[in-house]
């Protein structure tokens, strides 16, 4: 551990929000070094998968104050209102320089932007690239990245601790994949863009990836996770896999029916089903809400059974072959690879699947979190706008808004140049290095296996902490959680090598998944209310008297600290989510 | 009858414990609807912890799961065991690529080489943001839309028998990487990628085998890609050569 990497920036993660970051940073002082420090090529990074869209107002028909409105209300008024205000007026700029930079847009006739309908947005605003969205967005970020000369990459790089000397951030220490060295990187400023934790749940959309790593190194290093307990099922996954069938398919005109061919949701408060397709109704209400429809149908018996778990009938048949070819070809392909249908001819078979973090790092509205030369923006981050339910296509926007804004933060911290406390950093890399080493690589004892823990933890998440959830099943998940921490120092690893260890990685993120995985826990069984996606079947009501607060959850040896923080209210007061009518 | 079962044979490859490579077999149970990476994961989870290889989305669109399946360059998240079963499968690092471990390669040549073909787009004037987006039809859109589809998933270097005997060739991905911005047509750029599109080492390499497009899993037809770029190097020679007073 001689070297010390020195740059201004270091941001973690090279998915959208990371690889914005560091293109604002550069953009707004030249004179900075930015280092991108990601764990895979930033082309593997999870925005890949993002389908359907991303949101911003853009036609004449729209308004700001709409995009606010469906927002919040989606949210179950849990937003932070000023952030969601700063985010909806600069989505159109953000879209914009995608456009700008590349990014493949589908055009109307005349070669403006198109936009199609999304679920809980009341005017359509999302703009996509067919149903790719995710991957054109990030492929166009990297490829631009790629021209400015003072943005480093640490391609492969795995960071797994923040370095906080003199009460600031001012680096981090990696695992270089290729050697197995642990390394000190030193900066000014930190941004985590690390994406969310679908993986601490069994059935998910998330990569293999998704591991909170982020989240996790910022709870350690002394930072709230906030809403941890929000977590999004998307509708419409394929059984067994998990894989995303956008709900652009439902933005087209798809149609969701239970085992007799109903259109179940009618049942739940988004019908009447006709007319159709229609805005903030039915299959385009929110995801909790269709969600937790399907639980209901499940119960009374009108969902199909199959193998990997009860689903229903995502139909897009009357689109038409020319429609989905066009607007959602990799729906088409997607069932056909793994459902073995043709959508052209047959229904597509799915199921809410875990799909996206509402909670995250707690960050004020630049995207600044309490500890002093930390940042944090995406999934990784609860800057809140999404609240207790997210709309979607508002995340690759988020991605873009506040990885921009945080850049620009940060850039303006690094500028000043605060000392560097080196010694100290060089002693806690050298920690670091050893800790690793000695639980690790250099340990021949202990019997339990990096998969089964990990199967242990995402079965309990899933018994304790899904769409619905009571006291019991959650004290019964944080009572497991802590179980599989106190045998976790007995996992013994096959590979004690150096070289491309992807063992190691994997312990090292159950690690992290743990930690992330009781904040979540943890803060679901405090919020003794119902709201979006957090649902108490033993407090079914939303109580805004008590809960209109943000969840804080401080990580302590024992069981986290909670602590609430209240929600900001500017213009819109909590009301009655409406949708259907 | 006993639970049916598959054997896989894998290229296990430690620089810090091997000199030179070997197979390893692997007999686990036989899933049709498994896909080898599928395969290979329970590998990992169940038997040999050390066996190293790249995964991310498991849905064809994070490029990272590259591998020779019975020789053959595909996406091991996308070939399914039922279509060797009840053969084994054997399982190699992507052909033509330096081996880090295992079945992990080293993608270092190609991440400088889609540098050096500036994959960006390039503007001699930058309109503001605040006038809105740049017009493109949406027949402007498809003319460039399948070479923006690349994953980089590298098949398409695994399959190339020109880049397996010249590894400076820039290669399929890269090319198509470039033609994709050069047909885009809010993209004025075409000259600064030109130098190293028609050095020695770019298009004219190319011998026109089309294993590339034949291997891709995004239907980027990269071989189509190198004959447009080269007939469009070619036109540009003649306007140059032949036509001197023929404007640019």
């Amino acid at each position: 551990m001689n070297e010390i990497s020195e740059h201004d920036i270091i941001v973690v993660g090279g998915g959208a929000a990371g690889l914005r970051a560091a293109i604002a940073a550069v953009q707004a002082d030249p004179r900075l070094d930015v280092a991108i420090v990601s764990k895979v090529y930033p082309m593997r990074s999870h925005t890949v998968s993002a389908e359907g869209g991303a949101a911003a107002v853009i036609k004449p028909n729209d308004s700001l104050d709409e995009h606010i409105n469906d927002t919040i209300s989606g949210s179950d008024w849990l937003a932070d209102q000023d952030v969601v205000e700063a985010f909806v007026r600069e989505a159109p700029h953000e879209l914009i320089q995608l456009e700008h930079w590349g990014c493949p847009w589908s055009r109307e006739p005349d070669g403006s932007i198109a936009v199609r309908p999304f679920g809980g947005m009341k005017i359509e605003r999302t703009w996509f690239a067919a149903d790719k969205v995710g991957f054109h967005l990030l492929h166009t970020l990297f490829q631009t990245s790629l021209k400015f000369e003072t943005i480093k990459r640490y391609d492969e790089w795995y960071g797994t601790k923040l370095l906080v000397e003199n009460g600031r951030c001012q680096g981090i220490v990696a695992i270089e994949l290729r050697s197995g060295q642990v390394r000190l990187l030193a900066a000014n400023a930190v941004i985590l863009c690390t994406g969310g934790a679908g993986r601490i749940y069994p059935f998910t959309t998330n990569g293999a990836i998704k591991t909170g790593d982020g989240m996790a190194m910022a709870y350690r290093a002394g930072v709230p996770l906030k809403d941890m307990e929000f977590v999004q099922y998307h509708p419409t996954g394929l059984p067994g896999t998990g894989i995303l069938i956008t709900e652009a398919a439902r933005g087209e005109g798809g149609i969701l029916v239970n085992k007799d061919g109903y259109r179940y949701l009618q049942d739940y408060g988004l019908g009447p089903p006709e007319p159709w397709p229609r805005l903030r109704a039915m299959e385009l209400g929110p995801r909790d809400k269709l969600s937790q429809a399907f639980v209901h149908e499940t119960r009374k018996g009108r969902t199909f059974a199959g193998p990997y778990g009860d689903y229903v009938h995502l139909d897009v048949r009357h689109l038409g072959e020319e429609k989905i070819n066009t607007k959602i070809p990799f729906v088409r392909e997607l069932a056909h690879r793994y459902a073995g249908i043709d959508p052209v001819h047959e229904p597509i078979p799915v199921r809410p699947v875990v799909h996206y973090m509402m909670g995250g790092v707690h960050t004020d509205v630049s995207g600044a979190t309490p500890l002093p030369g930390l940042y944090a923006a995406g999934e990784a981050a609860c800057v809140s706008i999404n609240g207790a339910n997210r709309l979607g296509s508002n995340s690759l926007t988020e991605c873009l808004v506040f990885g921009a804004r945080a850049g620009r933060h940060a850039a303006a911290l690094a500028a000043q140049h605060p000392p560097r406390d080196r010694a100290a950093l060089a002693a806690q890399a050298r920690d670091e290095a050893s800790r690793i080493a000695a639980t690790f690589i250099r340990k021949d004892t202990g019997a339990e296996r990096v998969a089964a823990l990990r199967a242990e933890m995402t079965r309990a998440m899933e018994e304790g902490t899904g769409i619905y959830r009571d006291e019991a099943s959650l004290r019964k998940t944080c009572d497991v959680l802590r179980e599989l921490r106190d045998r976790f120092p007995s996992i013994r690893l096959d590979d004690r090598s150096l070289s491309f260890n992807t063992e190691l990685i994997a312990a090292l993120e159950l690690d992290f998944m743990l930690d992330v995985a009781e904040a979540v826990a943890h803060s679901a069984l405090a919020r003794t209310e119902s709201r979006g996606s957090h649902q108490r079947t033993d407090h079914p009501r939303r109580d805004d008297t008590r809960f209109l607060k943000h969840t804080l959850a401080y990580r302590t040896d024992a069981a986290p600290r909670i602590d609430y923080l209240d929600v900001v209210i500017t213009r819109w007061p909590p009301a009655e989510r409406v949708y259907g009518r | 009858m006993p639970d049916p079962t598959i054997t896989l044979e894998i290229f296990r490859y430690h620089p810090e414990q091997n000199e030179t490579p070997s197979f390893r077999r692997y007999e686990i149970p036989y899933r049709e609807d498994w896909v080898v990476l599928d395969a290979i994961n329970y590998i990992k989870d169940h038997i040999d912890g050390t066996l190293a290889y790249r995964w991310s989305c498991r849905m064809g669109v994070c490029g990272s799961c590259g591998m020779m399946i019975n020789g053959t360059p595909r996406l091991s998240c996308a070939a399914f065991l039922r279509e060797y079963y009840p053969n084994p499968v054997r399982v190699e690092p992507l052909a033509n690529f330096p081996v880090e471990r295992d079945l992990v390669i080293a993608l270092d040549d190609f991440m400088h080489k889609l540098r050096e073909v500036n994959p960006w787009l390039i503007r001699a004037h930058e309109q503001p943001l605040s006038d809105g987006e740049y017009r493109q039809t949406p027949d402007e859109v498809a003319a460039y839309k399948q070479y923006s589809m690349c994953i980089n998933c590298m098949l398409c270097y695994a399959a190339c028998p020109v880049y397996a005997l010249e590894p400076r060739f820039l290669g399929p991905a890269a090319i198509a990487l470039a033609q994709r911005y050069n047909l885009d047509s809010r993209d004025q750029g075409r000259s600064q990628r030109e130098a190293v599109l028609s050095s020695e080492d770019g298009i004219w390499d190319c011998t026109l085998v089309g294993e590339c497009t034949v291997a891709c899993p995004e239907h980027v037809d990269p071989a189509g890609a190198i004959q447009r770029a080269k007939l469009a190097s070619t036109i540009d020679w003649y306007k140059r050569v032949l036509m001197p007073w023929g404007g640019r």
